[in-house]
């Protein structure tokens, strides 16, 4: 179970602003740790992906704040919230969500790019490595185009994976997957975890593969319900 | 490479046909931007070099810019004069000669004496007025271009024979005169004087050429009735631009009205200031058109990439950075536009330059044009600015795309 506290929200509220105000999730209090493998599940418009935005600093909260390593984030600018993502955050959506001119080694290097704490030989070299470690190693060189739904997703994955965050967030990932490529994508993430001894969160619909994850998370109506460490079926 | 550029060479390079749109929307704005300068600042300067060719730099005549003062002007600090009437001068620079000498000493170029008349040139029943110029043609070379525009005959023919005249080419013909025509001229007293057409002069300044002639100075004191008299030193200077400051030093110094070749012609070239405004108007408007088109490609990209800036955002990358990407693509745009625009421009010189005008009035044959790295400079300039205004505003838009709203509107 968790060791250090990556993730907190506190009494995380957010409201979608208009002439009918939506709530989208209200009042959340969570904690993941290290080495984790969670689950966020509940029926559509649960806030499941919504609570996944604000752990990811990819929206702002209206009312509470999320943490990340026991750093506040509410007060934080654009540039640091964009920094705190490249470093120390993994994004892993329900669309592989490549770019669609760059290859596959290209698409995992935009990250380490971006972030410029390495060489561009040694970026190359983690790609390469990354592709090789999903299976991936004889598709480096093409383009989101030439590779399956399955392959898109890993490749994906892999990215998420490129500047070593602690943190992997993913959307729905097998959600636009067949069974046999979601399997390949939930066994990359088990991998993940046990491998590369990261935290993955996911959000999914599919209560077969959130029962194999470590832990679940269950929001109806954009506050959790349930929260309880499923069996491991990994 | 670079991401930021990377990612801006990949989004127009997979555009190349809309690229190339753009990049000759702005290559055609800055070619013609160049060729226009060029033509314009080439026809400019022709003009200025022919008027100061044609004129000298400084005219010093016998009248002064303010009345003499008063005695009692002097004496008392408020006097107040009336019904004063002007003194009766005698015409013509006083000392002239000590004049010019004072003057030679620390002038930048050279002065020399003239009679300014006027009078009517008649010939072959046919009567025209005329501005005759009475000069001393061993010093004229130093103050005009004249001895150099001389059509037919030289200066030193006005010494052939007595009362001899060189007319402007354009006032020959009108008049039918050729070499060796004797003429009648009436002076402004209404006597008459017999002449005879020694040479040809041609200066290009088409008032100049149709309305002025030359004589010696001795012939000038004749029309004039005033033995002695010298009304105009004409004054040269080595760098024409400084002539009006040296004419102010002059009037200062001898009292008389020195006026330079640019109070002159104020007129001009003030019309010059306004053509230029207008040039770079339809230049700007020229390159503000151009932009249209990199505003367009930028504003479709940004519209197109709207999901690859929300996976670039959600990765981690700044507002700031994908701002960048976008402008880059413009600037990348306004330079390649722009080199390609330095041939195109340089290519509609040449070929401009090369067109031969077939006109007998004046002497230029071809289109006078001036190449200078200052138009080639001033369009990439402006080209690369108005891309950069057409990259921003679609840029700062695209960068301020909320990922959530692309992600979940692609989910």
């Amino acid at each position: 179970m968790a060791n250090d506290v990556l993730i907190e929200a506190k009494t995380v509220t957010r409201i979608l602003p208009g002439i009918v105000p939506t709530t989208l999730v209200r009042g959340i209090n969570l904690t993941i740790g290290s080495n984790e493998f969670v689950a966020i599940t509940g029926p559509s418009g649960s806030g499941k992906s919504s609570l996944l935005y604000l752990l990811g600093l990819l929206d702002l909260p209206t009312e509470g704040e999320v943490l990340i390593r026991g750093r506040a984030t509410a007060h934080m600018s654009e540039e640091e919230r964009a920094f705190t993502r490249l470093s120390t955050l993994g994004f892993v959506f329900q669309f592989h969500f490549l770019l669609p001119e760059f290859t596959a080694l290209q698409n995992i290097m935009l990250p380490m790019r971006a972030l410029g704490r390495i060489e561009q030989s040694a970026m190359r070299a983690r790609a390469a490595e990354l592709l090789g470690a999903l299976g991936l190693g004889d598709h480096m060189h093409k383009l989101p185009d030439q590779l399956s739904g399955g392959q898109r997703q890993r490749v994906a994955v892999a990215r998420a994976l490129a500047n070593n965050p602690p943190v992997i967030l993913a959307d729905e990932p097998t959600g636009s997957l067949d069974s046999k490529a979601s399997e390949q994508v939930f066994a990359t993430l088990r991998e993940v975890v046990d491998t590369h001894k990261k935290t993955v969160v996911a959000v999914t619909h599919d209560m077969g593969l959130a029962a194999r994850m470590d832990r679940r998370v269950e929001l109806i109506d954009g506050a959790i319900v349930a929260e309880e460490a499923a069996h491991a079926e990994s | 490479m670079n991401l930021v550029l990377d990612i801006a060479w990949t989004h127009v390079s997979s555009r190349a046909r809309q690229t190339v749109f753009a990049v000759a929307g702005v290559a055609t704005g800055v070619g013609f931007s160049i060729m226009m300068a060029a033509l314009m600042e080439g026809s400019q300067d022709d003009f200025m070099r022919q008027l100061i060719n044609a004129l000298p730099h400084i005219t010093v005549s016998d009248e002064r810019r303010l009345p003499p003062r008063q005695p009692a002007e002097t004496v008392y600090a408020a006097a107040e004069i009336h019904g004063l009437t002007p003194e009766a001068r005698r015409k013509g620079i006083k000392n002239p000669l000590a004049i010019l000498a004072s003057l030679e000493a620390w002038l930048p170029g050279a002065a020399a004496p003239s009679v300014q008349t006027k009078g009517i040139l008649r010939y072959a029943s046919r009567d025209v007025p005329a501005t005759i110029t009475a000069i001393d043609p061993q010093r004229e070379p130093k103050v005009s271009q004249l001895a150099t525009q001389m059509r037919q005959g030289t200066l030193a023919s006005l010494y052939r024979t007595s009362n001899a005249l060189i007319l402007g080419d354009r006032l020959a013909e009108k008049i039918g005169a050729r070499i060796g025509s004797n003429l009648t001229i009436q002076t402004p007293a209404g006597s008459q004087l017999n002449a005879q057409v020694v040479g040809m002069s041609h200066t290009g300044v088409r008032p100049v050429d149709e309305a002025t002639a030359y004589a010696l100075i001795k012939t000038g004191q004749i029309i004039e009735q005033q033995t002695g008299i010298v009304n105009e030193i004409r004054v040269r200077v080595r760098e024409p631009l400084q002539a009006r400051a040296v004419a102010t030093r002059i009037e200062e110094e001898i009292g008389y009205k020195a006026v330079s070749w640019q109070e002159a012609h104020e007129d001009l070239l003030s019309s010059f200031t306004i053509r230029n405004i207008i040039m770079y108007t339809v230049v700007g408007a020229i390159l503000l058109v151009a932009s249209f088109g990199t505003y367009n490609i930028i504003s479709t990209i940004t519209h197109e990439k709207a999901r690859d800036i929300a996976i670039m955002k959600s990765l981690g990358l700044s507002e700031r950075t994908v701002r960048s990407v976008f402008v880059i693509e413009a600037l990348m745009i306004g330079v390649a536009g722009g080199v390609v625009g330095f041939a195109l421009g340089y290519l509609l010189c040449v070929a401009l330059g090369s067109i031969e005008i077939k006109n007998p009035f004046i002497d230029a044959n071809r289109l006078p044009l001036s190449y200078s790295t200052w138009h080639y400079a001033i369009a990439l300039a402006v080209a690369l600015v108005s891309s950069l205004a057409a990259g921003y505003l679609p840029a700062r838009k695209a960068a301020r795309v909320h990922p959530v709203d692309i992600i979940r509107g692609a989910t």
